[in-house]
Formats: structure tokens, C-alpha cells, sequence
């Protein structure tokens, strides 16, 4: 009897775990579906009612609106895309000028933090909490109100007297005599010199093992640090002299302004996102074990040599992931220059929805654009990821 | 016998003889002038700190006006003005709700608070918590609404300040968890469909800024809904920040069912538990457990997100306080109304945050007993 139970129940097709399986995926699928159906209708339904066609062709009429600053310059006359390229450019400048920032800051107060100077790594620890603990939006806010704060140009603080004006338009700064911004010039400085003193490195730790000279390192060095610096002179149009700003009017011509803006997002993304940075290069450095320093001590490698053979490697291993989050976190928050008011491409949305009505294209392209690029950091940091992690044979 | 090295000869580093002495000019000479770099430190620090503590200190204190109904005093000082905070704090904290019922506000945040304390001692995890926390947001919901037992009934669109504040973080933690566990369940499950449809969720949400997810709440879920049904302003950006929470979350939680021994499945299976009472006796119990740390984390940036709800016009904290600085006798003191709500959330989330530590190390020493 409890075997014609156990297997008149067993018969049933529910309890055969691959067709439930269906069963559940279909129910699944079935409901996505109809509410996307559900969903569409009423988009539908609703656009009709207000007389809107959808489709990419509004990208071709005048936007009607201008942008202050950028990379471009966008006029009212443009088209709708051009402000939407102009703002996707905004956020891919504020975003790379900041991911540089937030790196430096981070490295400086990881390193601080472990430092034996009480004073040193107790500043950094203070500015880890006090940066951490409040909200990056409160953060922005109170750089933009500082920044709007300062004096008006006819009577601005000037740090470095006639090269460096401080006032609540913004901050002038000189210019290379080609028009080069000296942001340009510092980024190709420092692509070159990591670029060549990494390759410098190399070829001498390739030496070392071939022949076992291990003479004239720092000569070595020295050059490839000279051969960059020079090399980014080159490339830049040989320019020997800087151009600085002068104030005309009410205006200052001939450097660069940068907008408070600008600054008080790239502040409240640096400076922000430098404290997490920084907690992660501490955790990084703390988690290469004392053995290792030990070994690498009984070697005997120089303090340097053991910081770069044998710390940085394992440390790089345990840094990459938690950094690449908080580089797309950072990306994706350089969505908040809308409440400071510089034109990304979320806050150059924002306007264009109003102004055309397309809101449902306008978000898809938005998603579009912040999707690819997280995706594009992710993927191009999993591949300097692969590159750190341990090599097993 | 010809001795073999491997090291090089004449480079190893000879340590001194380690000091005996342990007074406390030894631990001033090690935390301030070990060598000297350190000691160059030391001195630019002490010098820095010599020339910008005393203008602080002047701006901060010395010259600051404390207490003042009248803005002009504070124009006269050349220090701070935090009589701003004294006249504006009702403002701050609790935006444009009805000034004779702040009491209730202010009862909101008192036990909101205070169910978090104590939802944080590890004697009183139950499933009885939930419990407890349903009745909390019923009763937070009566004392916001009103409109029973005698009290006036008050609109969303009126709420405001630290309460607002209170119950987006609230609801996106209460909400985006059970979202988190479903999304990596689902992202973990052997059903392709079901899969991929969690996958699509978490990644999307992931990829997008959080501004824009509640502008989409905003602009779009209007347009997919039937026009004659509108939702709750206040109750859709809710339900933006529970997808956000709920998709950042669920991968912290993926993490810690990836971090569960396939033996406990097996045992799970073994014992003839099907799927979901495997999941919720076996595996969610301990994966939950692993990664507290880590959903800390998350949690201590929900509260800080609250704030982005401001973007989008609604009045908490941050967007009160903005609001209540359009007073022209008192915008020129913004940064001190700022520099106080600063401080009400540095409270809040270095508390999380030392409760974290707490927690980790706590969790840390069970799992090595």
C-alpha cells in the first residue's frame, strides 16, 4: 500500500525536478513578458495622447539651449545630439580628470595611513572618516558654495601672484603659449613617465637575471624619467613659455578658467572617492603577509626593491577589484554635476527631456552610454586584473 | 669545504641591538622623528597646524556668534554664524511638515533609531525582528500620516527633514534585503530564464547612476502605467532606491553563496530538504552571516544616498536645508547650516561604521573558536 502511495505520487509529472523546472521558467518568462506588454501599451497609449512620435529623428533639430563649457562648445542652433555628445564628453573629462585625482589621493593616504609619523597617519586616518562619513552629494554642495564664496575678479586672491587667480567665476590658471591646458600636458606627463619608467624597470630586472649586473640603476632611471619629459615636450609642440591670465573687464583673458562647476565636482569626486581608494591600498599593503617581508629580507633585497618585487605585486592582487567598483561608482556620480549645475551628460538629459519631450529615448540613450562605459572599465580593468593575479601552473 | 651562499655577500643589513629603553621620549622619537623624513614631517605638520588652527579656532569659536533671532549681529561678527542652525534647525530637520506636529517627526527618528540599536545586538537576531519591524513601519506610517486617533492627516508631499530622511534609508534596507536575497538566488539558479532575468536586473541597475534610476521613476513610470493611475511621488523614488539597494546588495550576498561549501548543499539534499527550505535553514543563515561586513557597507552608503533624493525635488535633510537657506537674511550663512547637517549624518554613519568593525571582529572570533 505505501508503495502504491510513494509511487502513484512519484508518477506525478511536478515532482520530476526538469519539467517543474519548465514550468517555473515559463510562469517566468510568461509574466515578464506580459508586463513589458503591459508596459508598452500604455507608453503607447500615453505618447499618442500627448502627440509625441517616437524615434531617434529628434536628434536632428536645434536644441535651442546653449552649453558654457566643455570640451566643445555647444550653441543654441546645434542639434540635439551635439548637446548630448557635449555632455557625454563633460562626463568623460570630469570622470578621467577625477579617476586620476581619487588615485593620487588614495595612494598618499593608503601609504599615510601606515606611516610611523603619529602625525601623518592620523591626519589620514581623520580625513578617511570625515570624507567616508558624510554624503558625497552634501560634500559637492558645500565645494560649490566655498568656491562661489571667493572674491569677484577685480579683487581675487592671487596664491601665485599674476599666474594664478582665485574668484567666484572660477580659477584662472596659465595656459602653454600653444593653448594647451596644463591638465593635458601633467595626464601625457604622467602616462609617459609611468610608461617608460615601468619599461625601464623591466629591461633592468631582464639584465640582472640575464647577466647579473645590477650597476647604474639609478642613471637608468633618471633617464627614462628625463627621456618622458622630454618626450611629452616634444609632443606638445615644443612650447617654452606659459601663458598667463589678465584680468580685462570684468573677465580674465588668456588662461584657462575653470568653472566652480568644474571643480566642486571634480572635488566631490576626488576627494571623495580618494578616501575609499585610500582604504583599499591600506587593506591592500596590510595584506602581504610578514612572511613574505621576512623572506624578502633574508634575500637580501633593498627596501625599494622589496616594495616593488615583492609588496606591490601581492598587494596589486587584493586592490584591482574593490578600485574598479569604486572607479565606476565614481563615474556613475558624476551624474550628481546636475545639482552644481555643470552640463554632464545626465544634467544635458535632463534638459533635453524637457525641452523635446523624448523622455523614453532620451533615458535609453543615457543608459546606453553610462552602461557601455562601466562595462568598458570593468572589462579593461579585469584585464590588468588578469594580468596581477597570481600566475598558477 | 668551500662555503656556498646564496645571498650576495656584504648587502644583508645589520639590525641594531633592539633599544630596552621604554619611557616616553622613546615613543615621541618613534611616532614623531623615527628618521628624517619622519621628522620633516613633524615639523611642516606642526607648522602647518601653527599658522590654520588659530584662524580656525577664531572663526570657529573666538568670533563666532552662538546665539542671535537677529541676522544682522551675525553680519557684524567676522566669525561663524551658527545662530543659523538655532533658527533654521526646524526647518532642517524637519522640512515643511506642520510645525505644531514636529513631535511626531521627531518621535519617528527617537524610534527608528532606537529599533536599529537594537537591531544591531547580535543576542536579539530572530525571525521575530521582522516581525518587529512590521509593526515599526506601521506605526511610523500612523505617526507620518495621521489621520487616525485624532491626529491631522499630513501628505506626503509635506514631509520632510531627518524623518524623510529616516524612512527612505529605512525602506530601501527593509526592501532592497529580501529583493537582494531573490535577485542572487536567482542569479545563482540552474534555470536558464530565470537566470538571465536576474542577471539583466542587477547588471542594468548596477550600470546606472543613481540620479538617473530615480529620474527614470520620476519622468517614466508615469508613462508606463495607465493614466488615470498616479503613484505616489514620494513612493516611486522609494521604489528606485529599493531596486538600487536591492541590485547593489544582491551581489554581496551572491558573494557569500558562492562563498558556502558545495558539502552543504549536498548535506542540504541529502537530508531530502527541497530548494527553498535548504535555502532558508542551510545556506541563507550562514551565507547571510558572512557577509554582514560587507552589507554594513552597503548599508552605510544607503543612508548616505538618501541625500540624492533631493535631486529630484524631495525635502529630505539635505534638500530642507537648501530650501530653508532661500531666507536672503540668512543664505550668506549656508556653510554653517551645512557644516551641521554634515555632522548629523558623520554621527549616524561613524556609528555604522564602528558597528561594523565591531561586528566583523565579533563574527571573526565565532568562525576561529
Amino acid at each position: 500500500m505505501a508503495l502504491l502511495f510513494t509511487s502513484h505520487w512519484a508518477a506525478m509529472f511536478w515532482n520530476d525536478a526538469k519539467i517543474r523546472g519548465l514550468i517555473y521558467q515559463a510562469t517566468v518568462l510568461v509574466l515578464v513578458l506580459l508586463a513589458l506588454a503591459y508596459f508598452a501599451l500604455n507608453a503607447q497609449q500615453a505618447l499618442q495622447e500627448r502627440g509625441i512620435t517616437t524615434g531617434l529623428a529628434f536628434l536632428g533639430q536645434q536644441s535651442g539651449f546653449a552649453i558654457g563649457e566643455g570640451a566643445i562648445t555647444h550653441d543654441a542652433s546645434d542639434t540635439y545630439f551635439h548637446a548630448l555628445l557635449t555632455g557625454a564628453i563633460n562626463t568623460l573629462t570630469v570622470s578621467i580628470a577625477s579617476i586620476v585625482g581619487a588615485t593620487m589621493i588614495g595612494l598618499l593616504l593608503g601609504i599615510a595611513r601606515l606611516s610611523a609619523n603619529k602625525l601623518l597617519s592620523g591626519f589620514a586616518l581623520i580625513y578617511v572618516e570625515l570624507f567616508r562619513n558624510t554624503p558625497q552629494l552634501l560634500q559637492m554642495v558645500m565645494w560649490y558654495l566655498l568656491l562661489t564664496q571667493l572674491p569677484g575678479p577685480r579683487d581675487a586672491l592671487s596664491p601665485i601672484a599674476g599666474h594664478l587667480y582665485l574668484t567666484n567665476r572660477g580659477i584662472n590658471i596659465p595656459v602653454l603659449e600653444n593653448g594647451t591646458s596644463l591638465f593635458t600636458a601633467f595626464l601625457l606627463a604622467l602616462v609617459l613617465v609611468v610608461i617608460c619608467v615601468t619599461t625601464a624597470f623591466r629591461l633592468m630586472d631582464r639584465r640582472l637575471r640575464n647577466t647579473g649586473k645590477a650597476n647604474g640603476r639609478f642613471a637608468a632611471l633618471a633617464g627614462a624619467g628625463i627621456a618622458a619629459l622630454l618626450g611629452t615636450w616634444l609632443l606638445l609642440g615644443t612650447p617654452t613659455t606659459l601663458v598667463s591670465p589678465t584680468l580685462q573687464g570684468f573677465k580674465y583673458r588668456g588662461g584657462q578658467t575653470i568653472s566652480p562647476e568644474f571643480i566642486a565636482l571634480f572635488f566631490g569626486l576626488s576627494l571623495y572617492i580618494g578616501a575609499f581608494i585610500g582604504e583599499i591600498v591600506r587593506a591592500g599593503l596590510q595584506s602581504v603577509s610578514r612572511g613574505q617581508l621576512e623572506a624578502a629580507d633574508s634575500i637580501p633585497l633593498s627596501r625599494y626593491d622589496r616594495f616593488r618585487l615583492i609588496v606591490l605585486p601581492q598587494a596589486l592582487r587584493v586592490m584591482v577589484p574593490p578600485a574598479t567598483a569604486q572607479y565606476v561608482s565614481l563615474l556613475k556620480n558624476s551624474a550628481l554635476g546636475v545639482a552644481v549645475g555643470y552640463p554632464e551628460l545626465f544634467n544635458v538629459t535632463n534638459t533635453t527631456t524637457t525641452l523635446s519631450g523624448q523622455a523614453l529615448e532620451c533615458v535609453l540613450l543615457m543608459a546606453v552610454f553610462y552602461l557601455s562605459i562601466a562595462l568598458t572599465i570593468s572589462a579593461l580593468m579585469n584585464l590588468y586584473n588578469r594580468r596581477v593575479q597570481i600566475k598558477e601552473r | 669545504m668551500p662555503r656556498i651562499s646564496h645571498t650576495r655577500p656584504g648587502e644583508g643589513r645589520t639590525l641594531p641591538r633592539p633599544d630596552s629603553d621604554h619611557g616616553w621620549l622613546r615613543t615621541v622619537r618613534d611616532g614623531f622623528f623615527s628618521g628624517w623624513i619622519s621628522g620633516a614631517i613633524t615639523v611642516v605638520f606642526v607648522a602647518g597646524l601653527a599658522t590654520i588652527l588659530p584662524s580656525v579656532w577664531r572663526w570657529a569659536v573666538a568670533d563666532a556668534v552662538w546665539y542671535t533671532t537677529d541676522p544682522s549681529a551675525c553680519r557684524a561678527a567676522s566669525g561663524a554664524c551658527w545662530a543659523v542652525v538655532a533658527e533654521k534647525y526646524r526647518v532642517i530637520l524637519f522640512g515643511t511638515y506642520p510645525y505644531d506636529q514636529h513631535w511626531r517627526g521627531a518621535l519617528v527618528v527617537l524610534f527608528v533609531t532606537g529599533l536599529a540599536v537594537l537591531s544591531s545586538v547580535p543576542r536579539l537576531w530572530s525571525a521575530r525582528l521582522f516581525v518587529v519591524w512590521a509593526v515599526a513601519a506601521v506605526t511610523v506610517a500612523v505617526l507620518m500620516f495621521g489621520g487616525i486617533f485624532g491626529l491631522p492627516y499630513v501628505g506626503t508631499n509635506q514631509w520632510g527633514g531627518l524623518p524623510l530622511t529616516m524612512i527612505v534609508f529605512i525602506t530601501s534596507v527593509v526592501f532592497g534585503l529580501p529583493l537582494a536575497v531573490v535577485l542572487a538566488l536567482g542569479r545563482r539558479s540552474h534555470l536558464p530564464v530565470i537566470r538571465a532575468v536576474c542577471i539583466g536586473v542587477i547588471e542594468i541597475v548596477r550600470g546606472l547612476p543613481l540620479v538617473s534610476v530615480l529620474f527614470m521613476m520620476i519622468i517614466l513610470l508615469p508613462l508606463f502605467l495607465p493614466s488615470d493611475l498616479t503613484v505616489d511621488k514620494l513612493l516611486r523614488a522609494l521604489i528606485g532606491m529599493v531596486v538600487f539597494f536591492g541590485a547593489y546588495a544582491a551581489e554581496v550576498v551572491r558573494g557569500g553563496l558562492q562563498a558556502i561549501p558545495a558539502g552543504q548543499y549536498d548535506a542540504a539534499k541529502a537530508l531530502g530538504l527541497g530548494y527553498w527550505p535548504s535555502m532558508f535553514k542551510i545556506i541563507l543563515p550562514q551565507a547571510l552571516r558572512i557577509v554582514i561586513p560587507a552589507l554594513m557597507n552597503d548599508i552605510i552608503r544607503a543612508f548616505k544616498n538618501t541625500t540624492f533624493v533631493s535631486v529630484i525635488g524631495i525635502f529630505d535633510m539635505l534638500g530642507a536645508t537648501k530650501a530653508s537657506l532661500r531666507d536672503v537674511d540668512w543664505v550668506r550663512y549656508s556653510t554653517e547650516a551645512y557644516i551641521f547637517v554634515a555632522l548629523v549624518f558623520f554621527l549616524y554613519c561613524f556609528a555604522m561604521s564602528r558597528y561594523s568593525q565591531f561586528i566583523e571582529t565579533r563574527l571573526g572570533r565565532e568562525d576561529t573558536r
